[in-house]
């Protein structure tokens, strides 16, 4: 059985990779079978929304041009394709997402991370990542304004001296303030990771954006 | 007698020939293609550490580090690598089995249909278009020919391994395995955690293809060309066959059992993640048979290392195999684990393992089978012995640097202090690390240098010489 081909191919190539798979992979498949897994617009919310909008008040040219209106489905759209570019670009490779019991993380980052959290179709595939260049960014949502993230992106050693980011000009239209369409995408990506957490900093109550622009004269 | 040496002669006409077996354009052009990936790899590699030294005046989109990290890693693994290992295999295999592959125009197809698929990758790549699973960043639609292209190679390798009367070879057992561990890990990896399973569990299965692209892949394959070469040059036989049986079944039990051990400490179950660490020391258990085996082999002729380059590069590569696993072992342990996940330390450990072992064992092989390929004796030993030197120096003081990096890394997080303490304190690594790349890449244009001259001289007949027979190169 050690030495012959039936041996080798059947128990050492399938049974062995077949096994491994069926504890390491299915165990957890099965434990977590009864989790519900959220669409992006199941896991648009208050928060995000609130910067989805503030994106749409601050940019309106580029906003209008990318999304028009900052509603919930467009906020979903804009998560799906933001989520692309954060791959496409390999910020996983230098930008972990998850936050260990460990090391003093919970302190610098906020709650440990729970599985319920990557139950969406926005972790497929997972982003937990394996490095950190830079910080962890699964609690990233809320911590900076939409202007930091816009110059941040355009050139990251403005806000952050001495970063090792690399520039990311092309998701602008040849200045912060004019990002394009993968610019926005990318921005409410970011500020969405971390914003279904009790913890998100709130500045203020969700005000939705219509009363927030409307004129108070006008009443 | 008369009879018995009438059988003898017709045994004798009826051995197949070397040259009937192996098909070595085929193996010339997978080397040379595969140099060519490692070139474009390495230039993945520049721009990303030159980028960490605050050195990217031109942020253009088709040269963004981020991107390049990605073609970096993929230009390695199935450019230079996979192609190393099929052109290896090409030589071994039908010499192994005196059979040939199944069918010459499949391994032709097979060789064109990779390189698209690798192309295709580092182009899609370029565009943004990768797949988000580590090592596994080739772009979706490509996956299916590349599963197609594993599935080719398996059948046209197993075709003379299944036809083999008798007694196998341990190499056979690691190359037969290997075909269906590849096939199968690329399918899970490539699949599963985009299109089937969501979240945490997906992140699983993320992590068994990483690792099994390592354990069930490369080493399969690597190993079982150690087994197949080193025999040969030192022209004795392996030290202990039990112990090729347990490095082999040890390795099939407890190699794919390590995956989730990239993922440790994250919401995957713990029981899970124990048992990861634990089939992870084990695997280190067994690779210390390995070592053990081979250099019980090499015991007695430790002059070879000298003599032989071909030797050294192998030898060179399994020390540095056996501190790679003794450093896992080690670095996998949750305790470890708490300052060294996401550091430089991890990087350091895997450029051990790709280039320090792998690609030295690969620089081996080339070494010895370049001069029977060509029918030419190297241009100049002298640049043979600064590849070496320049590969092996290089890479010991990336990894030396690369740990000591992740040290302080984990050390500035634990302690609090600002993000920034953590990549200003990086700098030196990185700078020192950028250097010990460049020492690489230099050793590598000696070889290609080399490469270029031995291959003019080949071509020009006053030069050309008789076939190199198989002693060692020396």
């Amino acid at each position: 059985m050690f030495e012959n081909k039936s041996g080798i191919l059947l128990i050492g190539g399938l049974g062995f990779f077949l096994f491994a798979f069926l504890s390491n992979a299915l165990v957890p498949i099965l434990m977590y079978r009864h989790l519900p897994e959220q669409t992006a617009e199941e896991v648009v919310n208050e928060n995000i929304l609130y910067q989805f909008e503030d994106l749409s008040v601050r940019y309106p040219e580029s906003f209008k041009a990318a999304f028009g209106k900052p509603t919930a489905e467009n906020c979903a759209r804009a998560l799906r394709i933001g989520r692309k570019i954060y791959i496409g670009e390999g910020c996983w490779h230098c930008h972990s997402q998850f936050v260990r019991p460990v090391s003093n993380e919970s302190v610098r980052w906020g709650p440990v991370s729970k599985t319920e959290e990557y139950q969406n179709e926005l972790q497929r595939p997972v982003m937990f990542g394996t490095r950190r260049v830079g910080p962890d960014l699964s609690r990233e949502g809320g911590r900076h304004g939409n202007d930091w993230h816009t110059v941040h992106f355009f050139d990251p050693k403005s806000v952050s001296a001495g970063s090792p980011m690399p520039r990311y000009p092309w998701f602008f239209a040849g200045a912060p303030d004019q990002p394009t369409r993968r610019g926005l995408a990318l921005i409410t990506y970011v500020q969405w990771l971390g914003s279904w957490l009790e913890s998100y900093p709130d500045y203020e109550d969700y005000v939705p954006i219509e009363t927030m622009m409307a004129n108070p004269l006008d009443e | 007698m008369k009879p018995n040496t009438e059988t003898a002669a017709n045994n004798l006409e009826e051995f197949p020939h070397h040259e009937d077996l192996v098909d070595e354009r085929l193996v010339c052009w997978y080397f040379v293609v595969a140099l060519v990936y490692m070139g474009i790899s390495f230039i993945g590699g520049l721009l990303m550490a030159l980028q960490l030294v605050h050195w990217n005046p031109a942020p253009a989109e088709l040269l963004s580090p981020g991107r390049w990290r990605m073609i970096h890693t993929n230009a390695i693994a199935y450019g230079f690598i996979a192609n190393c290992f099929l052109g290896a295999l090409h030589w071994a295999i039908p010499r192994l089995t005196l059979k040939r592959v199944l069918d010459r125009r499949l391994s032709y197809f097979i060789f064109f249909a990779w390189q698209v698929v690798v192309v295709s990758t580092a182009v899609g790549i370029l565009f943004g278009q990768a797949q988000g699973v580590e090592w596994g960043e080739t772009p979706v639609w490509i996956d299916p020919l590349a599963l197609a292209g594993l599935a080719l190679v398996a059948v046209n390798f197993l075709a003379p391994i299944l036809r083999c009367k008798g007694p196998l070879y341990v190499s056979l057992w690691y190359f037969m395995a290997a075909f269906i561990w590849t096939f199968l890990t690329y399918a899970m990896g490539n699949f599963l955690p985009e299109y089937f399973v969501p979240g945490t569990s997906g992140g699983a299965i993320a992590g068994l293809f990483i690792h099994d692209l390592v354990g069930l892949f490369v080493t399969p394959l690597g190993w079982g060309l150690m087994y197949y070469f080193v025999p040969i040059l030192l022209q004795k036989p392996i030290w202990s066959h039990g112990l090729s049986l347990v490095g082999f079944w040890g390795l099939a039990f407890f190699y794919p059992l390590n995956g989730i051990h990239h993922f440790l400490y994250t919401p995957i179950p713990m029981f899970l993640q124990y048992g990861a660490v634990v089939a992870t020391i084990a695997v280190e258990m067994v690779v210390t048979t390995v070592i053990i085996n081979f250099f019980g082999t090499l015991w007695g002729s430790g002059r070879e290392l000298v003599t032989n380059l071909p030797i050294r590069w192998f030898y060179t590569g399994m020390v540095l195999y056996f501190v790679t696993c003794t450093q896992c072992a080690m670095q996998v342990t949750l305790t470890f684990q708490k300052l060294i996940h996401f550091t430089d330390w991890v990087v350091g450990h895997a450029h051990l393992v790709m280039f320090g072992v792998f690609t030295l064992w690969f620089f081996g092989m080339m070494t010895y089978l370049f001069p029977r390929l060509l029918r030419q004796p190297w241009y100049s030993y002298r640049l043979c012995e600064w590849h070496y030197w320049l590969s092996f120096g290089g890479i010991v003081v990336m990894f030396l640097d690369l740990a000591f990096a992740g040290i302080f890394q984990g050390y500035y997080w634990a302690s609090l202090q600002p993000w920034d303490a953590s990549y200003e304190g990086s700098y030196p690594f990185w700078m020192i690390r950028l250097f010990a790349g460049l020492a690489i890449i230099s050793g590598q244009l000696c070889f290609v240098v080399n490469l270029w001259k031995t291959w003019r001289l080949s071509r020009s007949p006053a030069t050309a010489t008789a076939p190199v027979t198989a002693a060692a190169t020396a």
